[in-house]
């Protein structure tokens, strides 16, 4: 062995500690995973402010713009729930996905094919714009849910029956679902050669909070609207599933330890493809839900990546859905505000760092550090 | 349409493929599967075409994009390795990072005028050849010639060289090759940051010579990720890998041609006539990079060879294997 070099010496003599990491032997505390994504994200801010500051930006001025933009009063922070709701909905899916390790990519595509169906109950038209609303509602809800669910299906079965990486089989349906769709935005329901389908009929809109400004003035201009609710029973319900139901036992223990599980006899194949077309489902009904909340018609950019961010917003929320309701108005609001500030690939870059920080500050639930005093010879 | 003129720009676009794919192949033969190509690739060819607008050498944006390859690949090394994250999570962070990462530092980029770009040549006695001569040695850029030679060198140094057979036994039994003195920690680091490099590199190869410019998220459209999708389909094997990407590359340049002529096979073309049946075309890289997939996991099943066996976990010496 070498000996030791005298500027090791000096730091030695100085700072007679040395950093230990073991692994953690006992029960990580109840209060330590909140407190270390929390510190994940607070870090994430330092760094997406740095990189602010490195094409320069104000990094304060900016956060505190995007406070402001996102929550600053009733208007802004109902837009900041609007946008929440698609992200809820893919939160959902992904979590489902992610808690029996099916990586499921695709919520951007299933989406957009959830937006589809939706929209061809009403322009094929499947029921005519007389129907009454809540009819039309329902079966367009139902339709995004299966348009969802068939596309999850594919990579699903692909997954079950011949053992196909699904990470890049539901993207590739993803690219594959924005040419479908765009298909029909320019070719087949095109208004007048624009790209955009016509308008749907009023009975094809979802209610929002503006609908009832006669009875309570306050809701005046306020465009949340009934997906939010939809997403929230849907969180309540996927959260029973998970964690109270024996299918969702099934899921965890598959996502753990997939040989035990078909030991215990659990049809690990069935259940690939059940919980692919449940995740593409929920991810669909947020397509549908978008459409028929917000933008009223089916065109090309009716997502600014709510799948991708779902991905984020299940990681963040430990895979648990009712902590995904309160993520995806975190970032709804990171959305929101980012539209508003430039450079405008900010609002990705800021998830990107805040999903690379928090799968970092795992490292800290599984191994202790500890300063352990260094013994003078 | 000329076949040899597809063909020619098939085999110029399929290099892009070509050196993403082969530096995927060599982070997952070392264990650690790396999805964030798309995101380096991103990263690369901002860096490169950023680098060429401001100081008009190509040559330094393509060091500096394969650099920021490199980099970010660093970082998915240190939290896979070091951290021991889950490396399908990671991996697509790093797709969010570099896009992110792209996008704001190409701000305007895609204003930027014309830029010298990396030359192209003929070979002079090969180009004669027939067939051959035109599609491979006419008129490629120098980054074409550059992938002809990766894919040979990178088969022999994997298959007959001595830190070859320590990269396949760092990717196949980690703990065997710890004990024989093999380094596994230092070398998936490096065979990480050699698979960035050459994302990077990919990147670099669409802004500098095949498309030039900066399309934002449309300069990479998702190559990114058809080379991982080749990896598989390949068996982690470059030669493979070569055939794939070049076939990629051509049917991508298809796609693009078909939508030119009036007239296909002795018939008025539908592409050209409604250019929305376009969109379909489009499609097809993606359904077919999923028939692809296909084909490798079933060829995989019935071999029972595939994948190196510790692709995926993390190396902690304590940890039984």
């Amino acid at each position: 062995m070498a000996e030791p070099k005298p500027a090791a010496e000096k730091w030695k003599a100085a700072f007679p500690w040395r950093v230990s990491i073991e692994p953690r032997i006992t029960n990580v505390p109840r209060w330590l995973p909140p407190l270390v994504s929390l510190g994940a994200l607070v870090l994430a801010l330092v760094m997406g402010g740095i990189v602010l500051a490195a094409v320069g930006g104000n990094p304060l001025q900016t956060y505190l713009h995007m406070a402001r933009a996102a929550f600053g009063d009733l208007g802004v922070l109902s837009d900041t729930l609007t946008k929440a709701t698609p992200i809820l909905l893919c939160g959902l899916a992904c979590s489902l996905a992610f808690r029996m390790k099916l990586w499921n990519i695709g919520a951007e595509g299933q989406f957009f094919l959830g937006a589809w169906a939706a929209s061809a109950v009403v322009l094929l038209p499947v029921l005519p714009g007389t129907a009454p609303k809540f009819l039309m509602l329902l079966a367009m809800a139902m339709a995004g849910l299966v348009g969802g669910a068939l596309w999850g299906a594919v990579p699903g079965l692909l997954k079950a029956k011949l053992n196909v990486n699904e990470v890049l089989t539901t993207l590739m349906m993803n690219y594959i679902a924005i040419s479908w769709n765009n298909f029909f935005i320019f070719a087949v329901w095109s208004e007048r050669g624009f790209q955009m389908s016509p308008v749907f009929p009023n009975s094809a809109w979802m209610p929002r909070l503006a609908d009832y400004a006669r009875q309570v003035p306050v809701f005046a201009g306020l465009t949340t609207h009934l997906g939010l609710v939809v997403g929230l029973v849907a969180a309540a319900i996927l959260w029973w599933v998970l964690y109270r139901s024996q299918w969702g036992f099934e899921i965890q223990m598959t996502g753990d330890n997939p040989r035990a599980a078909r030991y215990a006899g659990i049809n690990v194949g069935r259940n690939t493809v059940l919980v692919m077309m449940l995740s593409g489902g929920l991810a669909g009904l947020a397509g549908m839900s978008e459409i028929s909340g917000v933008v009223h018609r089916l065109q090309g950019a009716i997502s600014p990546g709510y799948g991708f961010t779902g991905i984020i917003v299940a990681w963040l929320a430990k895979l648990n859905p009712l902590v995904v309701a309160p993520v995806s108005i975190l970032f709804g609001a990171l959305i929101l505000a980012g539209r508003e500030i430039q450079p405008s690939g900010i609002a990705k870059l800021l998830q990107g760092i805040i999903l690379f920080c928090l799968i970092s500050s795992e490292v800290l639930l599984r191994y202790r550090i500890r300063f352990v005093r260094v013994m003078q010879a | 349409m000329d076949w040899i003129v597809i063909l020619q720009a098939g085999v110029a676009s399929g290099t892009v493929l070509l050196f993403a794919t082969i530096g995927e192949i060599l982070a997952e033969r070392s264990g650690v599967m790396n999805l964030g190509v798309e995101g380096m690739m991103l990263l690369g060819a901002m860096a490169a075409f950023g680098v060429a607008v401001r100081t008009g050498n190509p040559w330094l944006g393509l060091l500096i994009a394969m650099l920021a390859g490199g980099l970010l690949a660093l970082l998915h090394g240190l939290v896979t390795i070091h951290f021991q994250a889950d490396q399908v999570v990671s991996g697509l962070t790093l797709t969010f990072l570099g896009t992110g990462l792209a996008l704001v530092f190409g701000e305007g980029l895609s204003k930027a005028g014309a830029i010298s770009l990396l030359p192209t040549a003929s070979i002079p006695l090969l180009s004669r050849v027939p067939i051959l001569g035109p599609i491979l040695f006419t008129d490629q850029s120098a980054l074409v010639y550059a992938g002809y030679l990766l894919v040979p060198a990178a088969w022999y140094y994997i298959n007959r060289t001595r830190p070859g057979l320590h990269l396949r036994a760092i990717g196949e039994f980690p703990a065997a090759a710890d004990a024989l003195g093999i380094n596994v920690i230092r070398l998936r680091y490096l065979y990480v940051f050699a698979g960035g490099v050459l994302a990077g590199l990919a990147g670099a190869t669409i802004s500098l010579a095949i498309s030039p410019g900066w399309f934002s998220e449309m300069t990479t459209s998702g190559q990114g990720w058809i080379a991982i999708g080749l990896v598989i389909f390949a068996q982690w094997d470059p030669l493979r890998a070569a055939g794939g990407a070049y076939a990629f590359g051509a049917l991508r340049r298809l796609i693009i041609d078909l939508q030119g002529p009036t007239m296909l096979l002795g018939m008025r073309n539908p592409f050209y006539y409604n250019p929305y049946l376009g969109l379909w075309l489009q499609m097809l890289p993606y359904a077919f990079t999923i028939v692809v997939l296909v084909i490798g996991s079933r060829e995989a099943m019935r071999k029972r060879l595939g994948a190196p066996a510790a692709l995926g976990t993390p190396y902690v010496r304590s940890q039984k294997v």
